[in-house]
């Protein structure tokens, strides 16, 4: 066999990986296919069991009710994601593409409802809003206002999810509009269009994309919602498996409801994948993006401004303001708040716990996938990217059923609830390894192994170190999302587990906000941890 | 800088934080310990629990959830169960644990602390508390005296339309809808609960939060047990803006549930449990769940209590609790109607 020149110089290609040995070595192979059939077992399980059910079942699932429930989660969806799309266009051109002042400070303070959790957010609503809430004791207090409107039910589901969920499209929206070849806008200028025209004519279709993406993260996120639906009762999909798992001895209808839910998720990252593949948009130069002169607002700025400080207000000011005020309450009636302590170690050990095990997981997956492209890594990618679209409710279901029926030691144990969070989480941390890792030549880990080392120890006192950055990142990410997790917490929690997001549940749901409130607290404190860390690191240059 | 070896000190460290957790889980079985279902919620139960762990030593492995949940866990999990002791809400679920076997019948002993009204007929289970079903009603709106039916049937008036809440997912609600099957059917009870919803009530996911909005005049009556309100009443004071009806007269709505424990059939720790349903039995717990939890205590002298209507005035309907078992036909109906998804 000829050598081929290439082969024995094993250049590496603009993608990272290294040519001509598309073979991964055992140590990354084995685990990173391991992990990729865990990933799915799962799903799967819930699949066979859910096809196995009797006809009493189908029954049931093929109700009118069932219907229902569908068409109330899709207008959900449905609006909370246009909504969002009106609220964050703006904010996003606002402080990427305009002289704004105060810009870069307002484009943080409107992406920062991101770390509040549905569920914190639906109960500030009832206590803020609800019947006989502080809105309500002020008014009538003031112009005697009999009774408000009613808070529950869909407009209370609409307005939390729409204030916590609309920095999606804000995020994915500016940066859309970071990557706008400016030269567009100025033919547009220079053929005689106007600003308003040459926004919606060709600054807009071109942010098409980035909408699209932005606001269908806000479906799924709606889709999987379980808090806020729950309390503030408008039944979803989620809120009606709850239920039914909650009340119901015959856990089969939870199942089959569970898989309904993941084909609506599955057509909406369909949807995803098909408008990325249709829109293609490029720059009408090969040669680098100019950025684009910011817009001067002129005396439009004082409105603009008002805009981005109502959205602030809304989302963030008044949620956190009721928050203290029902903390400092709390203190002040001798309530106890000792549980609080106990529920912040747990959430702080489980979701370190976790993020260590994604990132020691995701790593060979990340690896093969990058270092070693092939048909089957990719179908290993794939695979283990099923998670992000699956809600934490079906997974914890699916595992009660996976584990009562075959490993019943693992029922409600801490391993099992870890795994549920891998499951759940491995797809964030992955994208940020993965992504890290292109940006790692494998030249040097080639010249290690010209040198006699074996690719893992090459791959370890090279690529790690170089990787690090991205691995702590998409721990923190993942430490995060475990912190805020809460339906498959409350069902897989183990014996008398409690974490800071199931004692904001609980107590929320028994009625105690002074107690709600100060879990609540604590949860938002102690997740800016890793959301400055990720900030901080997205905003240094490289 | 040896990176091999940090490598491979990370890699440690993460197999040394993975055996931690496993071992810490492992570690719970074994010595004197029981493993306690609870479908009655932690702020009530825990300090029972911390004082039977102070008193024997024996500690206490515990997991709250609802009381349906604990039960479809127990019928999920089958013979390997990890639980010892179930102490639930109601008789309904206890009696699903009995007829599907797997509870272990009690010691004479225990049984006997209690009237014989308020344990199973087998002797598999034992009241612990009684809780009566009311009707809370905010005092604003409504005049107990004049504006309230003498049944709980009386509510399918649609002078009642959107002022009714009720806590559907609630096993003593749940209960409650089965002691109404086994004394009028369920044609009937089916009518009733159609009635009650066209009348537009409000769910709420509990039987506090279902209090809270009587007295906010959030709704003006309420379908719940009667101490959730007393516990308000000694946070809030009496300001606090509800109060209890009680029904009486032998009313499906006057029905009298108790709370109860039994031992799984397959506990390894069959006397440890024994020994932690007599202290739940015991002078001092009983004293506890009168003054603190504000139910009727069952075993020993009952004392009436303060703002207490005594629970020998209380008239519940004639009910044997070991025929509210159904709770399988009970929620199909509540599915039937759309009341629950």
């Amino acid at each position: 066999m000829k050598e081929n020149p290439a082969s024995v110089l094993k250049v590496p290609n603009s993608r990272g990986s290294i040519v001509g040995s598309s073979m991964p070595p055992l140590p990354i192979g084995v685990p990173a296919t391991l992990v990729a059939l865990a990933m799915v077992l799962p799903i799967v399980y819930l699949a066979v069991r859910t096809l196995g059910a009797g006809s009493e079942t189908w029954d049931l699932l093929f109700r009118s009710r069932t219907l229902e429930i569908i068409l109330r989660t899709l207008l959900l969806i449905v609006t909370v994601s246009a909504a969002c799309v009106v609220l964050a266009v703006p904010l996003a051109w606002l402080t990427v593409r305009t002289d704004l002042p105060f810009r870069r400070l307002w484009a943080i303070l409107v992406s920062l409802p991101i770390v509040i959790p549905s569920y914190i957010g639906a109960f500030l609503i009832i206590v803020a809003l609800g019947p006989r809430g502080m809105l309500q004791d002020a008014l009538e207090w003031a112009f005697s206002v009999e009774r408000l409107p009613d808070i529950y039910g869909f407009p209370g589901a609409f307005l939390s999810l729409t204030l916590l969920s609309y920095p999606y499209v804000l995020l994915t929206v500016s940066a859309g509009l970071w990557k706008l070849d400016a030269s567009l806008e100025e033919a547009s200028r220079n053929l005689g269009s106007g600003r308003w025209r040459t926004f919606f004519q060709v600054t807009l279709p071109q942010l098409k994309p980035s909408i699209t993406a932005g606001a269908l993260l806000v479906g799924l996120y709606t889709l999987s919602d379980f808090g806020a639906v729950s309390l503030l009762q408008y039944e979803t999909l989620t809120a009606a498996i709850f239920i039914q798992y909650e009340s119901a001895l015959d856990r089969t209808i939870a199942a089959a409801l569970s898989m309904v839910l993941v084909v609506m998720a599955l057509l909406i990252i369909v949807m995803e994948a098909g408008t990325r593949a249709r829109f293609k948009y490029f720059g009408s130069t090969p040669g680098p993006e100019r950025p684009a002169p910011l817009v001067p607002l002129g005396r439009w700025r004082w409105p603009a401004m008002g805009y981005c400080a109502l959205v602030v207000l809304a989302s963030l000011a008044i949620p956190v303001a009721i928050l203290l005020y029902w903390v400092v309450r709390g203190f002040s009636s001798e309530e106890s708040m000792s549980f609080v302590w106990g529920a912040t170690w747990s959430s702080f050990y489980v979701s370190a716990l976790s993020a260590a095990v994604i990132a020691v997981a995701a790593l060979p997956v990340a690896i093969m996938v990058v270092r070693y492209p092939s048909y089957i890594a990719n179908v290993i990618e794939r695979l283990s990217y099923v998670g992000f679209a699956l809600p934490g409710i079906t997974i914890a279901l699916a595992l009660v059923f996976f584990t009562s029926n075959f490993a019943s030691p693992l029922y409600q144990s801490l391993l099992l609830l870890v795994f549920a969070y891998v499951v759940l989480f491995l797809p964030t941390a992955l994208g940020s390894i993965r992504a890290s890792l292109l940006q790692i030549s494998p030249k040097l880990e080639e010249a290690a192994r010209g040198l006699g080392s074996s690719p893992v120890h090459a791959f370890c006192i090279i690529t790690i170190p170089l990787l690090r950055s991205g691995i702590f990142a998409g721990a923190a990410l993942a430490f995060l999302l475990t912190m805020k997790e809460l339906p498959a917490t409350l069902i897989l929690g183990p014996l008398g587990f409690t974490t800071l997001a199931t004692s904001v549940w609980s107590a929320a749901t028994e009625a105690m906000f002074a107690q709600a409130a100060v879990a609540s607290l604590l949860l938002v404190l102690v997740s800016s941890v890793p959301m400055g860390f990720i900030v901080f690191r997205g905003r240094q240059p490289g | 800088m040896n990176m091999v070896g940090r490598c491979k000190f990370l890699l440690a460290l993460a197999a040394t934080v993975l055996m931690i957790g496993a071992i810490s889980f492992a570690c719970g079985g074994g010595g004197d310990t029981i493993t306690v279902y609870s479908g009655r919620s932690e702020n009530l139960v825990q300090p029972v629990l911390d004082r039977f762990e102070e008193e024997t030593g024996i500690s206490v492995l515990v997991n709250y959830a609802s009381t349906s949940q604990v039960t479809a866990t127990i019928l999920e999990e089958g013979d390997s169960s990890p639980a010892d002791v179930v102490f639930l809400q109601d008789p309904g679920f206890l009696g699903v644990l009995s007829s599907e076997v797997k509870l272990a019948s009690l010691p004479n002993d225990i049984l006997n602390k209690v009237d014989g009204r308020y344990r199973a007929r087998n002797g598999e289970w034992v009241g612990t508390s009684g809780r009566a079903r009311t009707v809370v009603y905010n005092t604003e709106n409504i005049d107990p005296e004049t504006d309230l039916p003498d049944s709980i049937l009386g509510f399918i008036d649609p002078v009642w339309k959107g002022r009714i809440g009720w806590p559907p997912q609630n096993a003593s609600f749940q209960a409650f809808v089965t002691g109404m099957r086994v004394m009028l059917g369920d044609d009937e009870t089916r009518k009733w609960l159609e009635g009650i919803q066209a009348n537009d009530p409000r769910s709420y996911p509990k039987n506090t939060p279902t209090v809270l909005a009587a007295s906010n005049g959030e709704i003006d009556v309420g379908f719940v047990n009667h101490y959730y309100l007393h516990r308000f009443l000694e946070s809030e004071g009496d300001g606090f803006g509800a109060r209890n009806h009680y029904i009486g007269n032998g009313d499906p709505g006057a029905l009298l549930l108790t709370a109860g424990a039994g031992i799984m059939r397959t506990s390894e720790n069959k006397e440890q449990g024994e020994r932690f349903i007599r202290f739940l039995l015991s002078p001092e717990t009983q004293e506890y769940f009168a003054s603190e939890t504000f139910e009727y205590p069952l075993a020993g002298e009952v004392p009436d209590q303060e703002g207490l209507l005594p629970l020998d005035q209380l008239d519940p309907p004639d009910i044997d609790l070991s025929d509210l078992s159904d709770a399988q036909g009970t929620l199909d109906l509540l599915r039937d109607t759309g009341i629950l998804p």
